[in-house]
């Protein structure tokens, strides 16, 4: 195996994911408003569709198994997005701010 | 098979890929939101040309039309109508790199952890032949052996659809 044919090996893609899951949880914990810290989770749902789909690939003997799961993740992930920014747009009309650091009081 | 085409692979293999950790790097470290949503978009283009190279081109269109088409657009209307870029630190700058300096080593623990796992891991050998994984094979599946997930999920996105419209109307008022 050359450097030529990294896109068959699976640890290419595994470290991919791994990334792409660091990458989400520190925008995560740096992001100071929540539309930033809805798309670093949006990172990290692909990180694990990406890590579902390669091991999918490389070792699982059902191919179409891994790929309706992924489809799955994909769906959630939309209805997740959805949800969330009507939660932030409601949130926004009452306080006038999306930003995490102003929105820490409760009530009740 | 073409001679020069192994080199024309690796070539696009490392454009997506670079596409990927680039777009993931905006994503996250872009100060306008705007521009963290477009870095969002770079990262699920070069994901679907993962998914390309995975054996799956029917998730590589849906990945390119939800995540590019869908839900980029519907967070690009979230920053639409609220204001969401980054205010300025509030603390002081000694705190802000501290902080900074912590998430980043977290990050980095876990960056190095999972991919150690997953380098020193012994897999399973790969299936001796491997099935097709084409659009008829998905198809047949979510008809028989995922039919349930399949009724399930979409009654999920139904309840998603419902309780958002509802959340974002509750608090308009008549004026």
């Amino acid at each position: 195996m050359n450097a030529l044919h990294l896109y068959d090996r699976p640890a290419v893609y595994l470290v991919l994911a791994a990334f792409l899951l660091a990458a989400g949880i520190y925008g995560l914990l740096r992001r100071r408003t929540f539309i930033g810290m809805l798309i670093s989770g949006e990172l990290i749902f692909s990180a694990a569709a990406l890590n579902v789909l390669t091991l999918n690939r490389f070792v699982a003997p059902d191919p179409a198994a891994g790929q309706i799961f992924v489809l799955f993740i994909i769906g959630l992930a939309a209805a997740e997005v959805a949800i969330t920014l009507s939660i932030i747009i409601a949130v926004y009309r009452n306080y006038r701010s999306i930003h995490s650091k102003e929105l820490a009081e409760l009530k009740g | 098979m073409i001679p020069g085409s192994d080199l024309l692979l690796a070539g696009i293999f490392g454009v997506i890929v670079a596409l990927t950790v680039g777009g993931a790097l905006v994503a996250v470290l872009a100060t306008r939101i705007i521009r963290g949503v477009c870095g969002l978009a770079l990262c699920a283009l070069g994901l679907a040309g993962l998914y390309y190279f995975l054996h799956s081109p029917f998730l590589a269109l849906m990945e390119i039309l939800i995540y590019v088409g869908a839900v980029c657009v519907t967070i690009i209307f979230g920053v639409m109508l609220t204001e969401p870029d980054e205010p300025a630190p509030a603390g002081s700058r000694g705190r802000e790199v501290l902080w900074g300096g912590i998430a980043l080593l977290i990050a980095a623990v876990i960056f190095g952890g999972v991919a150690r796992l997953s380098l020193t891991a012994r897999w399973p050998a790969a299936p001796a032949a491997p099935a097709d994984g084409s659009i008829e094979a998905i198809g047949v599946s979510l008809l028989t052996t995922y039919s349930l997930p399949f009724e399930l999920i979409s009654l999920v996105l139904l309840v998603a659809i419902l309780g958002a419209l509802v959340i974002a109307r509750a608090g308009r008022g008549k004026g």
